[in-house]
């Protein structure tokens, strides 16, 4: 990578106590790029996709976005203004979707855009309908998200996040929580982001749709990132033991 | 001395108007113990140590002690200090702050039960904590509290009798009025708690419609 990285992860470190979860990562994802982090549950994926945007601050080392750096040292009251004008670059889509249950579909996208980048009511539904046309929720804007199936939430998650048109998305294992069937549905606009060039970190149980999609894949196991390449690589001729044993682990579980 | 109910009719614009004061205190002193409600919740949880103690103390004052003498101190109290409340404005307050509690301890449970993703969902959008609660997690609590906060709207009409001792001419005060110039007791009193019941139902039907109105949003 000659090009300056657009998310920079240096160092991080993460313990709760005397138990360490992150063993100074070190993670750079160009702009437009996709990247998966796949590993054995406990293996800090999620803790380390989670530190991107302070949601689970780290305990050591950095996280920058482009020339900001997100977990930047300030007093307390700074450092909330700083992060939550960080947080509006940052998209993230997390497993249980996290709607709001007490507003519309359009109401859980319009929220943020009004309240922190001043929209007026119409252009927040204009934009609300851009969003929702993208993920083909358009007819379902005036649901509320119990009338909506775990797909077609996890859609409308995704057009709330990119609404406040986020300069990179995090996606914390969005179809994990989907019965098997509605998972494509999510994918397929994973997919659209994708040939869009929106640069997106996904942590994932799905090797075939890592496999398909992402520019690179990380495995992660006990804190650490123990083999990243390309895709084919990775899932084809992993080169260390342990991401030999865990996918041969995973694809066996999912033949079963 | 049997039952006659025909010295009723004539004072009926008396007790009607006594029902017209209890709605009247009622409702506002509903409005202020839904608003306080939510508010002493944010505070009793949120708020820092300095606030968050004395307000403890003024939470317990009015649990641990009887309505009525909080009616007394309102109204009668205060004056000594300076602060001489229409009897009217003491018994809203009074009651108002006296079920403000009791909201409160509802609303806080609710709100320690609101999800924690919802948080961080609205945090991951850019949202202030303040933001978040106020227009994420507080109102899923408020409404997952509706049905008990109503039933405690229902204590409160009944509880609004109390005002009478402080001379707010509610419907109570009203009958013992008319008991007073006509020596019928046990027919005044009927028709008060006839009244109480209707407007009670009326509360009901309200509550009910609000309760369905927000059934959709779960």
């Amino acid at each position: 990578m000659t090009e300056k990285p657009f998310v920079d992860i240096r160092h991080a470190q993460k313990s709760f106590g005397s138990l360490e979860v992150l063993k100074d990562i070190n993670l750079q994802v160009s702009r437009g790029q996709i990247v998966a982090i796949i590993g054995p549950s406990g293996s800090g994926k999620s803790t380390l996709l989670r530190a991107i945007n302070d949601l689970d601050p780290l305990t050591g080392g950095e996280v920058w976005l482009e020339d900001t750096q997100v977990n930047k040292k300030l007093p307390h009251r700074q450092y909330e203004k700083h992060i939550n004008q960080v947080r509006q670059d940052i998209g993230m889509v997390f497993q249980h979707f996290n709607l709001f249950p007490h507003l519309t579909v359009r109401e859980n996208i319009k929220l943020a855009p009004k309240m922190l980048k001043g929209l007026s009511d119409a252009e927040a539904d204009k934009l609300a309908e851009e969003q929702l046309d993208k993920v083909g929720m358009l007819e379902r804007i005036d649901y509320y998200p119990s009338q909506l199936s775990g797909g077609q939430k996890q859609r409308v998650a995704i057009a709330r996040a990119l609404a406040m048109k986020p300069k990179v998305m995090l996606f914390d294992e969005a179809t994990s929580a989907l019965d098997p069937e509605l998972v494509e549905e999510v994918n397929l606009v994973m997919k659209k982001l994708a040939e869009e060039h929106m640069t997106m970190i996904i942590v994932t149980h799905e090797m075939g749709f890592a496999e398909s999609v992402c520019d690179r894949v990380l495995f992660m196991d006990q804190g650490v990132v123990v083999e990243e390449g390309p895709p084919d690589v990775i899932f084809r001729n992993p080169t260390n033991e342990r991401t030999r044993n865990f996918l041969r682990k995973h694809l066996a579980n999912a033949n079963k | 001395m049997g039952l006659d109910f025909s010295v009723v009719p004539k004072y009926l614009d008396v007790i009607f108007l006594g029902a017209l004061w209890t709605i009247a205190i009622t409702v506002a002193a509903a409005l202020l113990s839904f608003v306080g409600g939510i508010l002493f919740a944010v505070i009793a949880l949120y708020a820092p140590k300095p606030v968050r103690l004395p307000f403890r103390a003024f939470e317990w004052l009015f649990m641990g002690t009887p309505l009525l003498l909080q009616l007394f101190l309102i109204y009668f109290g205060l004056v000594q200090v300076g602060i001489d409340l229409p009897a009217f404005v003491a018994g809203v307050i009074g009651l108002g702050l006296h079920f403000a509690v009791y909201n409160s301890e509802l609303i806080q449970t609710a709100i320690l039960a609101v999800d924690r993703g919802q948080m961080e969902a609205a945090r991951t959008l850019g949202l202030s904590r303040g933001q978040a609660l106020r227009r994420v997690v507080v109102p899923q609590a408020v409404r997952d509290v509706i049905p008990p906060i109503g039933n405690n709207m229902i204590a409160l009409l009944k509880d609004s009798a109390l005002v009478s001792v402080i001379g707010v001419a509610e419907l109570t005060l009203s009958a013992q009025l008319a008991i007073g110039r006509t020596y019928r007791p046990f027919e005044f009193y009927v028709v008060a708690a006839l009244f109480y019941y209707v407007i009670n139902l009326a509360m009901e039907a309200v509550l009910r419609r609000v309760e369905r109105r927000i059934q959709a949003s779960r």
